[in-house]
């Protein structure tokens, strides 16, 4: 219709010269030259100025509002100050086996994911959030964890003479930082501070799709793109220019169930630890997603039933009105 | 049928008390069956990847220390 408008609009004016008498009659413009009989009234309502000018209130209306909502108009090319590039590369949906709805996380892949991250990633990475006992359960048996834990040194104290004192590790603690501070972690890192990996699935864009790409994506950088010394060049991190180096190689790890350490097999692994590590909670909640669907869903079902029962004998009576007759009324 | 429902009068409705027994006895029953026919459902559905189907790797090989 909207397209119809404005060509319409357009040939008032042919009409107009064809000198009409029913265009003056019928009160309005009428926008067909035939001698055809008078257009009824929603026709004329149709071709009026004012259908002309609320479409048109319409169209401005819904974009404005959409470009209010959303920002910018689809289809449309916009410019940036910044480029794609500077923003950096969206990672592709990869299938994980957790992505289902009621699909639970790989808990073999968390095992090796955790071996990955001990190796290698801890060197630079704390995973604050992360204590020994949360392991217990998902990935190792009490017994290894116990084992794990003990072998790093906690500070502890202070005891009766208010003295610090060294101890094993116990289930309780959490995982062991690289570095006791901040600037010592700048200070080894030229100047970058290596995040702690705890909630890092969650606080990036395309989580753990972009953890797998950024371990995976290291390139030569193309022509023309200048990568500073000590920085390297990743296209999925934006701005191109990332301080940790390419960290994960063929081979390197040696998985304890027999899995080839591949690249990319490691990038999952850690990539699927880490998401398990921002969201520990995930088998549960979506093992609780679908009680609540499926309680929820009868529930809706008998009060919609129960609303229907109830209301059927007052749908269904009949309420009739004698008005008074005869005399003995008062 | 008309006998069902006077049984079923009979035996749950008649005493509040039986009544309010029947519906916490029958809330816990259904409770629990549901509770693990989903985790019924969960195992299945997601075989070989949760810690309880690998589990048994582990332990054996602290046993067998
Ligand atoms: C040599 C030290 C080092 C190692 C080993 C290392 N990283 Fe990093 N990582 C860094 C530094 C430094 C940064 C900060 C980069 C920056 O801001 O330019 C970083 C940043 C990151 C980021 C954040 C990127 C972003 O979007 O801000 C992630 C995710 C990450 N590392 C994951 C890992 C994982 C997973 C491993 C183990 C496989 C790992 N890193 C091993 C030093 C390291």
């Amino acid at each position: 219709m909207l397209s119809r408008l404005p060509k319409a609009a357009l040939s008032i004016h042919h009409v107009a010269a064809g000198a009409s008498r029913q265009a003056v009659r019928s009160g309005s413009v009428r926008f067909v030259s035939t001698g055809a009989p008078t257009s009824n009234a929603f026709q004329r309502a149709l071709n009026s100025r004012a259908a002309l000018g609320s479409a048109v209130l319409m169209t401005v209306g819904s974009v404005a509002w959409y470009t209010h909502l959303y920002g910018s108009l689809p289809f449309i090319g916009e410019v940036h100050a910044s480029s794609p590039a500077e923003e950096g590369l969206h990672p592709p949906a990869y299938p994980w086996s957790s992505s289902g709805w009621l699909d639970s996380f790989d808990h073999s892949s968390i095992r090796r994911g955790y071996q990955v991250y001990r190796e290698v990633c801890a060197a630079c990475h704390s995973l604050d959030r992360i204590a020994w006992r949360n392991l217990v359960g998902v990935s190792h048996t009490v017994d290894e964890t116990r084992t794990m834990a003990e072998e790093v040194e906690y500070t502890d104290g202070p005891d009766d003479q208010g003295e610090m004192f060294q101890r094993p590790g116990k289930l309780s603690d959490y995982m062991p930082a690289p570095y006791p501070n901040e600037e010592a972690a700048r200070a080894s890192n030229a100047g970058a501070l290596p995040p702690d990996l705890s909630l890092i699935v969650k606080a990036r864009h395309g989580g753990a799709d972009y953890i797998f790409a950024l371990l995976t994506g290291y390139v030569d950088p193309p022509a023309g793109v200048e990568i500073r010394e000590g920085m390297n060049y990743n296209p999925y991190f934006p701005g191109g220019a990332i301080s940790m180096p390419r960290v994960i190689f063929d081979g390197l790890v040696e998985y304890d169930d027999g899995t080839p350490a591949t690249t990319s097999q490691m990038a999952k692994d850690v990539a699927t630890f880490l998401h398990w590590a921002a969201e520990p909670e995930h088998d549960e909640r979506k093992k609780n997603g679908i009680k609540a669907i499926i309680l929820f869903s009868a529930l809706t079902a008998i009060s919609l039933y129960v609303k229907r029962f109830k209301w059927a004998s007052l749908k269904a009576r009949k309420i009739i009105y004698n008005p008074p007759t005869g005399k003995n009324m008062h | 049928m008309a006998s069902f429902s006077t049984t079923l009068y009979n035996t749950v409705f008649k005493r509040n008390s039986v009544y309010v027994s029947t519906i916490f006895a029958g809330a816990f029953a259904f409770n629990m069956a549901f509770d693990v026919g989903i985790e019924r459902f969960w195992s299945h559905w997601n075989q070989g990847k949760l810690w309880k189907d690998i589990r048994h790797k582990y332990v054996e090989a602290e046993d067998a220390e």
